[in-house]
């Protein structure tokens, strides 16, 4: 009994510090946040006028939010489909061969763990206007015509996803291979002895036992592309999301409302709503992986 | 059916190696830019005619740059070493003591990754104005200085280590935190290392906190301060992959030391979180 007393005390002289951060730096921030959104607070005025709904009632008529939102889903439906996709294949590839495996996973996942400021400014440096810029460059050499990229308003958001499905392609090629080298080498010698083709395999054995793994990606990759921002701030015309907004998203809109207009309200009221969408895609990644787990 | 499969062979290790060079080729054309003068920097040669150190020379005397590398240095060290600590302590305690309240804990704490960063950066930033931080190292560093994934790890970790090892400890006399620092931590080396790695990773390559809370160029980061550098001198390229270049080549050296460690803990994130 005495040593039990002894250890609850430990516990929480251990855990005193860590709680009283968690508290202070992540849960008081958050209800915060919240209470922010309420309110139409200017960062220099000392009164914080509670205002009810009304942030959430205007920023949906604010067209740039409108626009933000749009771009945001843009970025997550093109990324997340095209990394998932290209990065299973290469997994599948990579778990063929039986040489320099761990060689070509190191140079795919490079990118993922540089920093992305730097990534962005050489990605920026190659969409550059010809004679400048090295894909247009070699689209001239090639006999094809040159590009806008990033400066016009129909191909700079695709031309971001493509930097971004670089970068992350790696860190989803890992998790995949070792997903596939979990499946047991035995469900796929018996497919074959039954005469299984290759696609059979493929699509009746490999895919099914992944499901969860894929499911998975999908949704950190889905909040990845949901946050996105140092990409677009850095591959912009001025960090401004150009050009006329067309690649800003959700991320950079709260930035610019509450570190440039400093209207504190209204950048509060949108982090609420990502903060909604990624707590909707969490909670249904939840349940399906709760459901697949029986096969 | 030989022969077949020797084609597949081949076909996968031109397709690997096709895109091992798409994947690649972005850093070496940046190098490769660094080492070019301003009147070569629009060509479109791979090796510089004429490869020169002057923009290497000029960020190191006439920009901030070695500054913002220190800081970031400085960042990633502290941030990294409180992380290693806490976050090992934390797991300890929650996977080891028996006490009313560990579950709820343990689930309060995890649950703070669901919130993004985003929704916190306006109260961090409320807060470093009202207590007058504005301007210091710590003001960048305080919201990292424990991490939740890394107690989650941590505590599955230690929960592997047998309970008969640390009470013998105890009855011999051992202090608590004598147990905690002599006998758990050497058994979670690697784990610590895995944390260490990926805490550095991420603290030297944070782009968003960094931006909003530094004001004078001389605090930024290394990200910040080449996102700064570059829209400065933003017709000279040669100039910003040089920037670019030199916040990359740490964590490329970095990366060629720890690889495993990364390969595994990118797999552990996946195949555990």
């Amino acid at each position: 009994m005495r040593l039990r007393q002894k250890k609850i005390i430990t516990a929480y002289t251990f855990l005193a510090i860590p709680l009283l951060f968690f508290i202070v730096v992540r849960f008081y921030p958050m209800v915060y946040s919240f209470w922010l959104s309420f309110t139409d607070w200017d960062l220099i005025s000392p009164k914080k006028n509670f205002i009810g709904l009304l942030n959430y009632i205007n920023i949906f008529k604010d067209e740039v939010f409108v626009k933000a939102i749009i771009n945001t889903l843009k970025y997550v439906a093109f990324g997340v489909p095209a990394v998932i996709i290209v990065s299973l294949y290469l997994a599948l590839v990579l778990n063929r061969i039986k040489k320099f495996q761990g060689f070509y996973r190191l140079l795919y996942v490079m990118p993922y763990i540089t920093p992305l400021v730097a990534v962005s400014w050489v990605w920026k440096w190659m969409y550059q206007q010809p004679p400048i810029g090295f894909i247009n460059n070699l689209l001239t050499i090639l006999g094809l015509d040159s590009q806008p990229f990033l400066m016009s308003t129909s191909q700079a958001l695709p031309s971001i996803v493509v930097t971004t499905v670089w970068v992350n392609l790696g860190y989803c090629v890992i998790i995949f291979l070792a997903g596939l080298q979990t499946i047991p080498q035995e469900y796929i010698e018996a497919a074959k002895i039954d005469g299984a083709n290759r696609r059979q395999i493929l699509w009746r054995i490999t895919i099914p036992l992944l499901n969860p793994i894929i499911v998975f990606l999908a949704v950190t990759q889905s909040i990845t592309f949901l946050r996105i921002f140092t990409q677009v701030y850095n591959m912009t015309d001025q960090g401004s999301g150009g050009p006329l907004n067309s690649t800003k998203p959700l991320v950079l809109y709260i930035y610019q409302k509450a570190f440039m207009s400093f209207d504190m309200g209204t950048a509060a009221t949108a982090t609420v709503i990502l903060f909604g969408i990624i707590m909707i895609i969490t909670l249904v990644q939840m349940i399906i992986l709760n459901k697949n787990i029986e096969y | 059916m030989v022969k077949r499969d020797r084609l597949t062979t081949i076909s996968a290790y031109v397709f690997l190696t096709i895109f091992a060079v798409l994947m690649v080729f972005p850093f070496i054309w940046m190098f490769s830019s660094s080492f070019k003068d301003s009147g070569e920097i629009y060509e479109f040669n791979l090796f510089p005619k004429y490869p020169t150190l002057y923009n290497y020379q000029y960020i190191f005397n006439y920009s901030l740059f070695p500054r913002w590398f220190l800081n970031s240095l400085l960042i990633a060290v502290v941030t990294t070493v409180s992380v290693l600590f806490f976050d090992s302590l934390i797991g300890y305690t929650l996977a080891k003591f028996d006490f009313p309240g560990r579950k709820l804990i343990f689930i309060l704490i995890l649950s703070t990754l669901m919130i993004p960063t985003e929704m916190l950066v306006i109260p961090w930033y409320i807060m470093v104005r009202n207590l007058h931080w504005m301007g210091t190292y710590w003001s960048i560093m305080f919201p990292g200085m424990i991490s939740a994934f890394g107690i989650f790890l941590m505590k599955q970790f230690m929960s592997t280590i047998p309970n008969d090892l640390i009470d013998a400890a105890r009855i011999d006399g051992v202090s608590e935190f004598g147990i905690f620092f002599k006998i758990v931590l050497p058994l979670v080396k690697p784990a610590l290392a895995t944390l260490a790695i990926f805490n550095f990773i991420g603290n030297w390559n944070a782009f968003l906190w960094p931006l909003i809370v530094t004001s004078s160029p001389k605090m930024y980061t290394l990200p910040v301060g080449v996102a700064y550098f570059s829209s400065e001198n933003s017709m000279s390229w040669e100039l910003i992959m040089t920037g670019a270049a030199v916040s990359t080549i740490p964590l490329i050296i970095f990366f060629l030391i720890f690889q495993k460690q990364i390969v595994k803990g990118i797999t552990m994130s996946g195949l555990k979180g």
